[in-house]
């Protein structure tokens, strides 16, 4: 990992990087001891409750196999929100552009069938990319040109991409068949092999692994990150400083689209196989969650990523051995959400007291 | 006049007060009082500890050491809540009025005495006039605060903190944002006030008007109370002396005239706001090479506007902005403050928080308008190596006392940080230098050396346009004067050609 590189050369971001790693951990340890609390109430014990959650997620080669399948929509998507965070953005809308860029790859691998794999796996990974592009770029565009805030019109367009699909789903691209909303299986060619024989864990996370080492280059190692980084925190003095702000931020929503499309494609061809009409368990809002918890840090989303699917698939184990149910799991999530936040809240308290009283 | 009148206690003593910011002592073991109908001018260079000690009274902070006693009783005083409970009320240098709502409906904002859900407006419109006519404070009760001048707005807030029973009056840099004709109406008010028997605080770094207006003086130096004088037993030079500590001389230029040829200048700009309100009307300004054209006024009246339109960070309305290139002009009117730069301009903004610094540490924020520039970036990669070595050179170069190139540039002292700004805007020999108020909140060292520094880039044959509300600063660095009203340029005179008299006119507007 290129971290130890980023710590010789800017100790500063590791020691912060340090503080924002701790406060996460106990965002994750509070939310799973108020987690227990409930578990005792629910008249469980906490300590089986959550030895299941543990084995269900990482306890065999295929339950970890299936937790980092799941890992890698939410990478992605926790990337897409990072990018733009970071940018001093917010798109709301990875669920909708994972769908488009889903649906765009899945038409082309259903269009190109005699395509050979290296052509045809960039041709859909393209087509994921410059769908769920566009679609974030619109809400750039209504931002920079109307002054539309994209908190709104992201949220707005995920209704608009994902009845769309749907419109898709039961009339141009319906299977032949004709029964469900969902398009014909993907030939063999277009999918990816296995990484763990005997489990569905595939070559996609190698990449979701890939975008994570690529954005953590691109923020702490390129110049347009140091301006995207800039632009986020104080866009008045990148301004002043000469910067395009206005094509940094596009290029913000742009890669933010990017990412969320690809996050659609992962889930395409290494879990369903075609595109259907739920593909997504709100991957695009897990992964606004997962990019607060890592702390809008590629290393960080990656681990969070980790997390919340180990959760997510732990928890049907643990409802089986301990009879509590799995939405636990659930409101887990929302209490580190809750937590993360409320960790910015006791510095902003604990500021403005130091500033009240020295 | 004194502590006390006979027996009677005085209305504010402050004994041993002692505030301290983590390791820095911004108060220490201060005694200060204020008698009845007594003005106390509490005197003291930027960061001196004037405003700290105020804000202990005004019930903003809580002091760790020492006793406040009002009227002989001791008192704690934890919210401005408190303060105005015991008589105490405060003009600060932002005003705290709210524009779009009339005089005096500002006034009985949050007050029960004037009725708490449906204020009775008329009694308290009649309690202002009559408030107004007796120490000939007149404002219209029924006026937009937004609508009225800096001055009266002024007004507004004395006649808000006698509404609600100021005893005790503190008042922080008041003159700061009026004009010399004005300061005269805001002492003859507070003259009237003290005679009818309020206390007064008076903060200045001012000597002038310390001496004309207040009874005692009060001078702190680096959080320390210096000594407190009668202001009869004392002279300007004494407090001068005993503000600075030291005797430093200001840069002083020759006064000649340099003529290279016009590097920026702006043609007939007008700009309007996003309200429509105009801002600038016709400013034509040119900048020649070698020269520092200072731009004064009281603040407020365009000077903002201007420089942001120089460093291309607004567009005007209408005209044009010029920047004399290698090549020839170029009308940079829509460029934005990228091509600028590229042309040799550097901007040191006004608001160095709000416009020239980011949350990250020195490094980055020194490298911050040279991240493309090779060795800091090659290829779009960043080299953090040579970003830290351009760094290390610039604190160097320009004595920002820090801990390392790693600390976070906003935990440095305001001065440190304006060193971090001033020394990345000179980093590249700038062409044009647009500098608006480079000395605001620094202290006197810190100020020399930024004085020093324009004037070596001067010489260099930098076109340097500075704005300051300072007229010393202005005064004692520009070889041209301009001065703004109300979004015009009113004047323009050499050095040669100031008089005080001729600059206070033209700052009211008068084109004389």
């Amino acid at each position: 990992m290129s971290t130890s590189e980023a710590a010789n050369s800017a100790p500063s971001a590791a020691i912060a990087g340090s503080a924002e790693f701790v406060s996460s951990l106990l965002a994750v340890l509070l939310a799973l001891g108020v987690g227990a609390i409930l578990i005792i109430a629910w008249g469980a014990s906490p300590l089986t409750a959550y030895a299941a959650l543990l084995d269900g997620a990482f306890g065999s080669w295929n339950s970890l196999a299936e937790t980092l399948l799941r890992a890698i929509p939410l990478t992605f998507t926790g990337l897409a929100i990072t990018v733009a965070f970071r940018a001093g953005t917010f798109n709301l809308g990875a669920e909708g552009q994972l769908f488009l860029g889903a649906t765009a790859a899945t038409w082309i691998g259903l269009a190109l069938p005699s395509l050979p794999a290296p052509l045809l796996i960039p041709a859909m990974i393209a087509a994921a990319a410059v769908v769920g592009a566009l679609w974030s770029l619109l809400a750039g565009v209504l931002k920079l040109r109307f002054g539309a805030n994209e908190l709104i019109t992201t949220i707005m367009l995920n209704y608009i991409a994902i009845l769309f699909v749907s419109y898709l789903l039961r009339g141009p691209l319906q299977e032949a068949a004709g029964y469900l909303p969902q398009t014909e299986r993907l030939a063999a060619n277009a999918r990816f092999p296995a990484l763990i024989a005997g489990t569905r864990l595939n070559a996609g996370f190698l990449l979701a692994l890939l975008a994570v080492v690529l954005a953590h280059i691109a923020f702490w190692h390129t110049s347009w990150g140091f301006k995207l980084r800039v632009i986020g925190l104080n866009a008045r003095a990148a301004l002043n400083a000469g910067y395009n702000v206005t094509a940094i931020t596009l290029s913000a929503f742009l890669i933010s689209g990017v990412l969320a499309g690809l996050a659609g494609y992962m889930e395409v061809v290494g879990v369903q196989r075609r595109m259907i009409e739920n593909l997504s368990p709100g991957f695009g809002y897990t992964g606004i969650i997962v990019a607060l918890l890592g702390q809008t840090n590629p290393f960080g989303v990656l681990a969070a990523a980790i997390l919340f699917a180990g959760l997510q698939v732990g928890g049907s184990t643990m409802q089986t051995a301990s009879g509590v149910p799995s939405t636990l799991t659930t409101i887990i999530q929302g209490l580190v959400v809750l937590f993360v936040i409320g960790r910015g809240a006791v510095d902003l308290v604990l500021a403005h007291r130091a500033k009240r009283q020295p | 006049m004194s502590d006390s009148i006979g027996t009677e206690p005085a209305p504010l003593v402050l004994r041993r007060v002692t505030v301290r910011f983590g390791s820095f002592t911004a108060n220490d073991a201060i005694d200060f009082s204020v008698g009845r109908g007594e003005i106390h001018a509490l005197l003291g260079e930027n960061g001196a500890g004037k405003t700290t000690l105020m804000r202990v009274v005004a019930g903003l902070l809580v002091p760790q050491d020492g006793t406040i006693q009002i009227d002989g009783r001791v008192v704690r005083l934890t919210s401005p809540l408190d303060a105005a409970a015991h008589g105490i009320g405060m003009v600060h240098q932002h005003f705290m009025l709210i524009s779009t709502l009339s005089v005096a409906q500002n006034v009985c904002v949050g007050i029960a005495k004037a009725g708490r859900l449906f204020p009775n407006l008329s009694q308290v419109a009649r309690d202002l006039d009559e408030i107004g006519a007796r120490y000939g404070l007149h404002v219209d009760p029924h006026a937009l605060v937004g609508s009225l001048s800096v001055a009266s707005q002024q007004r507004v807030e004395i006649v808000k903190a006698l509404y609600r029973g100021a005893r005790i009056l503190v008042l922080d840099e008041p003159t700061a944002v009026l004009a010399p004709q004005e300061v005269e109406g805001l002492f003859r008010v507070l003259r009237m006030l003290a005679a009818a028997g309020t206390a007064i605080v008076f903060i200045s770094h001012k000597l002038g008007e310390v001496m004309a207006l207040s009874h005692r003086v009060s001078v702190l130096r680096d959080g320390r109370l210096v000594t407190t004088k009668a202001t009869a037993d004392t002279n300007p030079a004494e407090l001068a002396r005993l503000m600075i500590g030291e005797d430093l001389v200001l840069p002083q230029v020759d006064g000649k005239h340099a003529s290279g040829p016009v590097a920026i200048e702006t043609r007939s700009v007008h700009l309007r706001d996003e309200f429509g309100v105009p801002r600038l009307s016709d400013v034509s300004l040119a900048a020649r090479s070698g020269e520092i054209v200072g731009v004064a006024g009281v603040d407020g009246n365009g000077q903002q506007q201007l420089a942001e339109i120089l460093a291309g960070l607004q567009t005007p309305s209408s005209g044009s902005v010029i920047m004399t290139s290698p090549d020839g002009p170029i009308d940079v009117s829509h460029s934005g403050p990228g091509e600028r730069i590229a042309l040799g301009l550097s901007h040191i903004p006004e608001d160095r928080h709000r416009t020239a610094l980011v949350d990250m540490s020195i490094a980055d924020n020194a490298a911050l308008d040279s991240i493309d520039r090779p060795p800091l970036a090659r290829w779009g990669f960043l080299s953090h190596r040579a970003i830290r070595a351009f760094a290390a050179r610039l604190i160097a170069a320009n004595d920002v006392r820090c801990t390392g190139l790693d600390q976070p540039v906003m935990t440095l002292s305001g001065g440190n940080q304006q060193k971090v700004v001033l020394g990345r805007a000179l980093a590249h020999s700038p062409r044009v230098i647009v500098a608006v108020q480079p000395t605001r909140g620094l202290d006197l060292g810190a100020t020399v050396f930024v004085h020093r520094q324009l004037l070596a880039q001067c010489a260099a044959g930098a076109a340097i346009v500075l704005v300051s509300t300072e007229l010393d600063e202005v005064l004692a660095l520009s070889d041209r004067i301009v001065v703004m009203f109300a979004g015009r340029i009113v004047g323009s005179m050499t050095r040669a050609e100031v008089t005080l008299q001729r600059l206070g006119a033209m700052m009211t507007g008068q084109t004389a």
